[in-house]
């Protein structure tokens, strides 16, 4: 279960995000912002091979005391970015990719929509969905 | 005083056409106008939030109107704002000018005006409003005060209250269509504006029981509906149109609705089952002026395969679901069952061809000429007769007695399903094209693509019947049949049953078959169900071979024998056959098929004759799609293979790369 769901496009500003305790935002997006600086270093990073060899799951970017972040890049250089808390140790690998493939898939959809265009921002109510179901349960 | 100030406004007298003036007082008095004829700010503000017009329009409007100076709303100043809504609500620029012409009504979401309800049977306010537009100073000429003074004298209630029912000032609602075209922005839409007004002002109140007004408007529906149809630009009011037919739910779509759906459909894309690509659709969508976050969310819940376009079924949902907000529905979250694709076909499937002489008959009663096509069995005629039928239907009716009509709405849920069936079975060929694809994909060899992973999506919603029979034949008969391109010889009369028969040939009258390649082994298919009239074919064939080459028929003949006995597809053999067989069954088909017509006329009982026919046809017709199939999912193939090829290769050559 995320804290905080990001969507960054391509140039790098924000297509959607949001986190569950939603008065403590600012904190998740500095986070997701400065991982995104993790992400171009690990894609630059297998600069011989060609793009479609490069895995789209990028896995644990990087670890702090609160939290972890994932990351997952699509082809088209759209980032998922998912901030887990660190206490959820339960949360296996394959839960994460699972996470990012649903979440890579409602983005498909969102991008099939042709009132939607590239580089707005998301506000299909079925990709909401989909987020809340991945996010912490807020009580 | 407030007409001073509103004339001043603008200096421009706004003309109210009569059913303008009775949706306007009937919002005024929804405001709740204090003694003075100053409107609640809170009510009002909620009103032009139900708008949905953005909120810079809204202060524009405001500020046009005049109430923005005078700090409230008055009587004139309401008026104006919502001539100057309509006017924003149909795209035009919020200023004085544009309310001069012919508007249709301002449409407000989730707001009732019962007061409106009453307007179509009390036209007491009417009179009211004559009564005090007399004493009105500085108006414009009143015919129809003069009218409506006439009619009923019952106006002198209190001046105050009379102001509930509101006054516009300089009102000089014209009647007659002919001082409607008068108006330069009439210009296009004339008489029909009268009933588009009057049916605007109807689809403005969701809450209206439609029973009551449906007799009455669907003659106005009727009427107006096919000068519109040819205006495509005008979608908001037809959609408002649309709407008149919620008998029993608003997510369920009626006949005339449908039939309309079709119209657009193919004004769009002339082929009824292909699809419609998402940037046509969305330019049409956003005619209808709906914000585009709500129609993004009406595609989402629409395009249940994903796909980025419309089939046929996913645009009656979508434009149901305009329609629908248009008239102050809320979009649900999720797509209502009797909208989704699946439940059309499934009430399809469940509707077999007898109940549908039923609601026919029930027509016939009502002398309905058009209606006796109806009761042909044939599915190609049904499709063509239906959208005619109704359109007679509906004027007739509502010429003649529009009571009558409440009844025979009855029978129009049940006909629906049927309906569907003669409108899908035309798309049944077709659409198993799709079905074929979503059943045989997973089976198919590229079970890698991603096609396929979109095109299982596309399953839950097919319906389960009809594509299970060609699911069953093409599993084991005819994809092989069709290597050989049985299609032709589909067409002679030895094809009695639809494939629902277990194929499962008795040896021994196999062998009397004639050579009709595959053909033969699809009657001995049905072998059980038809033992005379095989024997009367084989009596035919055999008095016919005298007539034909017999070159021609030993070798055929005695391989499909052989394919008989092993009945399992055994294409290296069958594409042997083909090009012998080919020859062969076309000199046969027509001779046979005409001898064995002939002799089944006699014994069988006739209407075996005419179910064989049918069934002849729909084979075809299956036959005819899946060859299609086959062709495109053999060069899918090929294609999926090459990239297979291409990737592997790739990772060949990577492999060393990666693993260092």
């Amino acid at each position: 279960m995320a804290v905080c769901i990001a969507v960054i496009a391509k140039e790098n500003y924000p297509l959607y995000i949001r986190s569950v305790p939603t008065q403590g935002e600012l904190k998740f997006h500095y986070t997701v912002h400065t991982s995104l600086d993790v992400v171009e270093e690990k894609i630059s990073g297998v600069g011989k091979a060609l793009a479609d060899q490069r895995e789209l799951y990028l896995g644990l970017l990087y670890p702090t005391e609160d939290y972890k972040v994932y990351g997952y890049v699509t082809n088209s250089k759209v980032k998922f970015v998912i901030v887990v808390d660190s206490s959820n140790t339960s949360l296996r690998d394959n839960e994460i990719r699972s996470m990012f493939r649903k979440l890579h898939n409602s983005f498909t959809d969102v991008m099939c929509n042709p009132f939607y265009n590239p580089g707005d921002p998301i506000q299909s109510k079925a990709f909401d969905s989909i987020v809340s179901t991945m996010m912490v349960q807020a009580f | 005083m407030d007409q001073g100030s509103a004339a001043g406004t603008g200096g421009t007298f706004i003309s109210l056409s009569d059913t303008e003036q009775r949706c306007f007082s009937g919002l005024y008095a929804l405001c709740q106008p204090d003694s003075s004829g100053k409107l609640a700010a809170g009510k009002v503000a909620e009103l032009f939030r139900a708008s949905q017009l953005p909120a810079e329009t809204l202060h524009q409007v405001t500020e046009v109107c005049g109430a923005k100076r005078l700090g409230y709303f008055g009587c004139g100043q309401f008026y104006v704002a919502l001539k100057l809504m309509a006017a924003a609500q149909t795209g035009l620029p919020v200023r004085l000018e544009s309310v001069a012409g012919e508007l249709p009504l301002p449409v407000f979401i989730g707001i009732t005006n019962e007061h409106e309800m009453r307007y179509p049977n009390h036209p007491s306010t009417n009179e009211i409003q004559a009564h005090i537009l007399g004493s009105l100073p500085g108006s414009a000429p009143h015919p129809p005060a003069d009218r409506a003074v006439l009619r009923h004298p019952d106006t002198s209630m209190d001046k105050q209250e009379a102001w509930s029912p509101p006054r516009s000032p300089g009102i000089s609602p014209p009647r007659s269509p002919s001082a409607y075209r008068s108006y330069p922005y009439a210009a296009q839409r004339n008489g029909t504006d009268t009933l588009l007004v009057y049916d605007g002002k109807v689809a403005g109140r969701p809450s209206i029981p439609q029973e009551n007004s449906s007799p009455s408007h669907y003659s106005l529906k009727v009427q107006s509906e096919q000068p519109v149809i040819t205006r495509v630009a005008s979608v908001e009011r037809l959609v408002e149109r649309a709407e008149m037919d919620y008998s029993d739910d608003p997510w369920r779509i009626t006949e005339e609705q449908r039939e309309y759906y079709t119209n657009q459909f193919r004004s769009l894309q002339p082929d009824l089952n292909a699809l419609i690509m998402g940037t046509v659709a969305k330019n049409f969508f956003t005619k209808s002026k709906l914000p585009i976050p709500e129609l993004s969310h009406i595609w989402e819940l629409s395009d249940v395969d994903k796909d980025g376009a419309l089939t046929f079924p996913e645009f009656c949902t979508a434009f149901h679901l305009i329609v629908a907000r248009k008239n102050g529905y809320l979009i649900p979250e999720t797509l209502p069952a009797t909208l989704r694709p699946g439940f059309m076909e499934t009430g399809v499937v469940t509707a077999p061809p007898s109940e549908a002489t039923e609601p026919l008959i029930v027509f016939d009663d009502h002398t309905m000429p058009g209606a006796n096509q109806l009761e042909m069995g044939s599915v190609d005629l049904q499709m063509t007769s239906r959208p005619g039928v109704t359109a007679k239907q509906d004027t007739r009716d509502e010429s003649r007695k529009p009571e009558e009509f409440s009844p025979k709405r009855i029978p129009d849920p049940h006909e629906k399903p049927i309906q569907r069936v003669s409108t899908l079975k035309p798309d049944s060929p077709q659409e198993l094209d799709a079905n074929m694809k979503s059943r045989t994909r997973p089976r198919s060899y590229s079970s890698t693509s991603i096609d396929d992973a979109m095109k299982k999506v596309e399953e839950p919603p097919t319906p389960p019947p009809r594509p299970q029979k060609t699911h069953s034949r093409a599993s084991s008969l005819d994809l092989n049949k069709l290597f050989q391109q049985s299609a032709q010889g589909a067409k002679s009369g030895w094809l009695p049953r639809p494939p629902a028969l277990p194929p499962r040939p008795p040896a021994t009258q196999i062998f009397s078959f004639l050579p009709g390649s595959e053909k033969s082994s699809q009657k001995a298919v049905q072998q059980p169900n038809f033992a005379d009239f095989s024997k009367f074919s084989e009596e035919q064939e055999s008095s016919v071979r005298g007539g034909l080459s017999t070159e021609d028929l030993a070798p055929p003949k005695s391989d499909s024998t052989l394919r008989h006995q092993g009945h399992t597809p055994q294409k290296p053999v069958r594409r042997k056959l083909h090009p012998e067989s080919q020859s062969a069954t076309p000199p046969l088909a027509t001779p046979c098929s005409a001898a064995t017509l002939t002799k089944s006329t006699q014994r069988p009982p006739p209407k075996q004759k005419r179910e064989i026919q049918m069934a002849i046809r729909k084979n075809r017709e299956t036959n005819a799609v899946l060859t299609r199939l086959n062709s495109e999912l053999q060069q899918q193939l090929k294609v999926v293979h090459r990239e297979r090829v291409t990737l592997e290769s790739q990772l060949e050559l990577l492999r060393p790369v990666t693993s260092t």
